[in-house]
């Protein structure tokens, strides 16, 4: 009988080995899987993981694309994370993400068609007002009435998607547009885009920030006594209250740099890579990056790794749908195992497995 | 820099692609974009038809691709991109957000050609299509004026844009015509794709007196609500007769299958140029499902003497004398809607209750 | 306008279907979430329910083996979710969100070749509403019952209020958790099932369309009261389906403001419940979502 058995100190060793023993475990069962369905598995798992990376052919176009796909959940899962430590529960970073895009293309609109340089930054402070403004509902309410912030979190995302598709169809419909939703294609307006800023880099602003963001996060939570607090809050609450942190404060410091982080990151969206509202600007990155910043282990660089692989197996898939035609169902599926194969193996770090007589359980 | 090297050497590698093609050496290679699951049984289903119905067409001498469930934006400009990267001779981006991704992506690639849905930007390299649903909304509109009993239809719609509203306005205009008295009522689902959602609607408009049901949502829901309620509704997308064989009177469906494989020849062919298509009832783009037995033999022919009509062009469905819903004159008599201003139809015609959201 | 065309008693029964997919799932969570587990997976749960009670309706022939299916279907996922929490001791979180994910790709995976099949029907007993409708209800009496009156129930909150007194006490922790998540995940499946099988009734992809996410909404809710959910349940299914009526009956009230309104109302009356400070709203349980290892 093999029984778990606690390590006295999480294994060094054993942390940075777990997710390449994952990655094996995922493209052995994954493999199977795409040869259940008939497909080459060695052909598939080569396009998901190698291709994107190396392929001759497009590569060098896919590799940056990677940074385009990450920074967003990168820049959300960073703020998650500080909350998630401190035990305050934002399951809404969507709606945050969709509220400070919103705000700031609005900003951006209003000035159109002005050139100015002030624009972008006018823009990207709304983003990220937004995005707080939208965190600080669930904050403020149980902060004064102790409502629980998973839900109002998580159900301010359909409201704001409701939103969404209202601004999308009126009062950020682009007036050129024949009646079409959608507002104008901010990338077509210089004051408002947020480009490449070195060409073939896929580096926009967003991947600036998210890079920011996560020394940024480093250094909070390693020097800074409010990122002491920030632990002790989650660790222990009683500690911490015992230690003078003041619980109000924290929520509104977690919920409020979620959101700001996650308003930004719709903002750089909406600005750079989607370019315009639509109806569907919303894609999820929000729960995504909820995976993302659990499968960092809530570590700023753990995260940032975390964000490129799940970016990695977004593309990987995409090419694998178009060069092997394998459905977009058994990509799902293939991250879902992915997933489970990096939380299980995790055990090992802070576990060592000993072959013995168990104990009763 | 280097991206443009790649780019280059792409576009280069592509152009003798093309040329071999032209031998009749290469196969074809066709990429399809869809912005749903092939599996939703509604609107990117109906594009997998069309292109299966190619690869049956043309057999080995095509290969084609599909990305499904495609996000609008930059996850698009992506795809579009690889698709463009790895060998692709002609793309279908089969929903209106792509319009953006697909020009910037046509820019860069100009030997490769792009046929973008229901748009309406085009370059030498990109055409758009999109169908007449409006003429099947007629004949539809038609069939419940003269099928209500209690003057009340009820429609259920997505969203508040023109090609949602035109439908509204055709066929509310087909059923006042033979049926002064008939209302509209419309539910707004702000949603593609909802089948619960779609269904409560379609429960709600039957207990509001509704006794026919019309849908511009891509459900079956709605249709099997209409079976249960023991009414009549027409079907959408989809021949939906297996979810009301009762209920459906007929179904107006998208069949892109023909076009789609007139733009396969043409690229192989090499005649392949960038036009703007926007077809209807003639060319079979949007067909009509037969027309059920419950519908009455004079209101049948009736209805299929309006198809005809309208296929064979004697008959356009907007023709005036209509006035807006605010009862200014919009088309004179004898007078036709253009098609600009069909494309971005944002008001509601006289007689119709209600308000456009927003 | 027309209100007096919204017949209330036609309006209770349709709010009661509506409502019927995300009680079942909720109560299902309900159950999990005593016992200490918070699983995120509600979505993929359900809409593996969706496939595995259409394909065994559409295979048998038979709704209420579909049903059996489902539950089963639902159970069976789940256990991956409570083999990886709590043999693996996996972040609960991160889990329960990776089974979402992993839900749906495999729903669809299996659901290919019963796109635009039609389910067998089953019987309504009384103004249009099925049996499911009260089995729902049915089991949240019994869970009801259950956790205040039994043996079982109190070792159930035990373990989630506090699992290693649980432990001390001689309580099998771990099976106690694994037993109470593939209850969940059989109630999500019956959620889902009722969906694909009643109430659209049709396999698409996708077709839960975040049904999953509400459910976890409703037991937080709830405050972990199982007649609550009922409540809570009632209420969304309810806002939904009126706004949908009023909107029928011409209301001059803007479509994305009802469109809004459940989830906003959601939001006020939980407000206004947990504002009652004399009831210490807190009733979450005090493990929820907390690792156990036996060596602790």
């Amino acid at each position: 009988m093999i029984r778990l058995e606690k390590r006295k100190q999480p294994s060094q060793v054993w942390s940075y080995l777990t997710p390449i023993l994952a990655v094996i475990a995922t493209m052995i069962a994954g493999g199977i899987m795409f040869w259940i369905l008939g497909k080459n598995p060695f052909e598939a798992i080569r396009i998901i993981f190698w291709d994107p990376l190396f392929n001759t052919q497009f590569a060098s176009y896919s590799r940056p694309q990677l940074l385009v796909k990450a920074a967003p959940l990168i820049l959300i899962a960073i703020g998650l994370s500080l909350g998630f430590r401190a035990g305050v529960w934002n399951i809404g970073a969507e709606g945050q993400y969709v509220i400070g895009a919103i705000c700031g293309a609005a900003v951006g609109l209003a000035f159109y068609p002005m050139e100015s340089f002030i624009i972008f930054p006018l823009m990207v402070l709304a983003g990220a007002f937004g995005g707080f403004l939208w965190a600080m509902i669930p904050a403020l309410l149980k902060i004064a009435f102790r409502t629980n912030e998973i839900l109002v979190s998580l159900l301010l995302v359909y409201v704001a998607d409701q939103l969404l598709a209202s601004m999308a169809l009126s009062t950020l419909r682009n007036p050129d547009g024949g009646g079409f939703p959608g507002s104008r294609n901010l990338q077509q307006y210089p004051s408002a885009a947020n480009p490449e800023l070195i060409a073939g880099t896929g580096a926009h602003w967003g991947v600036v920030a998210a890079l920011i963001a996560v020394i940024f996060a480093y250094i909070l939570l390693a020097k800074h006594k409010l990122g002491f607090q920030i632990k002790l809050a989650g660790q222990s609450p009683r500690a911490a209250h015992f230690a003078g942190v003041n619980t109000s404060v924290i929520i509104v410091v977690c919920l409020g740099l979620s959101g700001l982080l996650a308003g930004l990151a719709g903002l750089f969206e909406v600005a750079g890579p989607a370019g315009q509202i639509s109806i569907d600007f919303a894609s999820n990155y929000g729960f995504t990056a909820i995976i993302v910043a659990f499968l960092g282990r809530l570590h700023p660089v753990g995260i940032l790794l975390a964000g490129l692989l799940m970016a990695l197996t977004y593309i990987g898939g995409e090419l694998a749908q178009l060069m092997l035609g394998i459905p977009l169902a058994a990509i799902q599926a293939f991250q879902g195992m992915l997933l489970f194969f990096l939380l299980a193996m995790d055990v090992l770090t802070d576990y060592r497995p000993v072959i013995g007589k168990a104990k009763v359980v | 820099m280097q991206l443009k090297t790649i780019l280059t050497t792409a576009t280069m590698a592509l152009g003798l692609a093309t040329a071999a093609l032209a031998d009749g050496h290469e196969k074809t290679k066709v990429g399809f974009v869809y912005v749903g699951p092939v599996g939703d049984f509604g609107w990117s289903y109906e594009h997998n038809e069309g292109r299966l119905a190619v690869m049956e067409e043309f057999g080995d001498s095509v290969e084609t691709t599909f990305v499904e469930s495609v996000p609008e934006g930059a996850d698009a400009e992506r795809v579009l991109t690889q698709m463009a990267l790895s060998g692709h001779d002609l793309i279908f981006t089969t929903s209106f957000g792509y319009m953006d991704a697909t020009m910037n992506v046509a820019a860069k690639f100009p030997d490769v050609k792009f046929e973008h849905a229901t748009g309406y930007k085009r370059a030498d390299n990109v055409s758009t299509y999109g169908a007449r649903f409006y003429e099947g909304r007629a004949v539809i509109g038609h069939i419940a004026g003269k099928m209500t009993e209690t003057n009340k239809v009820g429609y259920i719609a997505s969203y508040p844009i023109p090609e949602v509203i035109r439908g509204i306005n055709s066929a509310y205009l087909h059923a006042q015509k033979v049926n002064p008295d008939v209302e509209f009522n419309v539910v707004w689902v702000y949603s593609w794709f909802d089948p619960a959602k779609e269904a409560d609607a379609a429960k709600a408009l039957i207990e509001q007196g509704a006794d026919v049901i019309m849908q511009h949502t891509d459900s079956t829901a709605p249709m099997t609500i209409a079976e249960e309620a023991g009414i009549v509704a027409f079907g959408q997308a989809s021949d939906m007769k297996n979810f009301g064989p009762n209920a459906q009177l007929t179904a107006i469906i998208d069949n892109w299958a023909p076009y789609y494989i007139d733009r396969v020849r043409a690229v192989k062919d090499g005649t392949w140029s960038s036009m703007d298509t926007w077809d209807g009832i003639a060319p079979g783009m949007v067909e009509l499902a037969p027309i059920s037995d419950k519908v009455p033999a004079d209101v049948k022919a009736e209805a299929e003497a309006m198809a005809a009509a309208i296929a064979a062009g004697d008959y356009h469905p907007f023709t005036g004398p209509i006035n807006k819903q605010d009862g200014s004159a919009w088309l004179a008599e004898g007078e036709v809607a253009d098609d600009g201003t069909l494309a971005g139809m944002n008001f509601y015609i006289e007689g119709v209750q209600g308000e456009i959201p927003n | 306008m027309d209100l007096s065309a919204i017949n209330p008693i036609v309006l209770i029964a349709s709010l009661m279907v509506a409502s019927t997919p995300i009680l079942l799932a909720a109560i299902g969570e309900l159950v999990v979430e005593k016992s200490g587990v918070l699983n995120l997976g509600v979505e993929g749960m359900m809409i593996t329910g969706a496939i595995c009670g259409f394909a065994m309706a559409v295979e048998t022939g038979s709704p209420a083996l579909g049903f059996i299916g489902a539950a089963l279907g639902g159970a069976a996922l789940s256990l991956i979710f409570a083999f990886l929490t709590q043999v693996l001791l996996s972040n609960q979180v991160a889990t329960g969100l990776a089974l979402t994910l992993f839900g749906l790709g495999f729903s669809a995976l299996i659901g290919q070749s019963y796109i635009g099949v039609k389910p067998p029907t089953s019987a309504t007993l009384i103004l249009g509403l099925d049996a499911m409708v009260f089995v729902g209800i049915g089991i949240i009496a019994v869970t009801w019952w259950v956790l205040k009156y039994t043996r079982v129930g109190l070792i159930l909150r035990a373990v989630g209020e506090n699992h290693d007194a649980a432990h001390a006490l001689g309580y099998k922790v771990v099976l106690i958790r694994t037993a109470a998540i593939a209850f969940g995940g059989a109630c999500a499946g019956l959620g889902g099932a009722y969906l694909s099988l009643i109430r659209v009734p049709q396999w698409t992809e996708g077709m839960t369309s975040g049904a999953g996410w509400i459910a976890l909404a409703i037991v937080v809710f709830a405050s972990w009261k199982p007649w609550r959910v009922l409540l809570g349940a009632y209420l969304f299914g309810g806002i939904t389906v009126l706004q949908l009526n009023l909107q029928a009956a011409g209301v001059k009230i803007p479509v994305e403001y009802l469109s809004m309104s459940p989830y906003l109302i959601t939001i006020i009356v939980l407000v206004i419940m947990s504002a009652d400070r004399t009831r210490t709203a807190l009733n979450a349980p005090a493990m929820l979502g907390r690792s156990f290892h036996a060596s602790n």
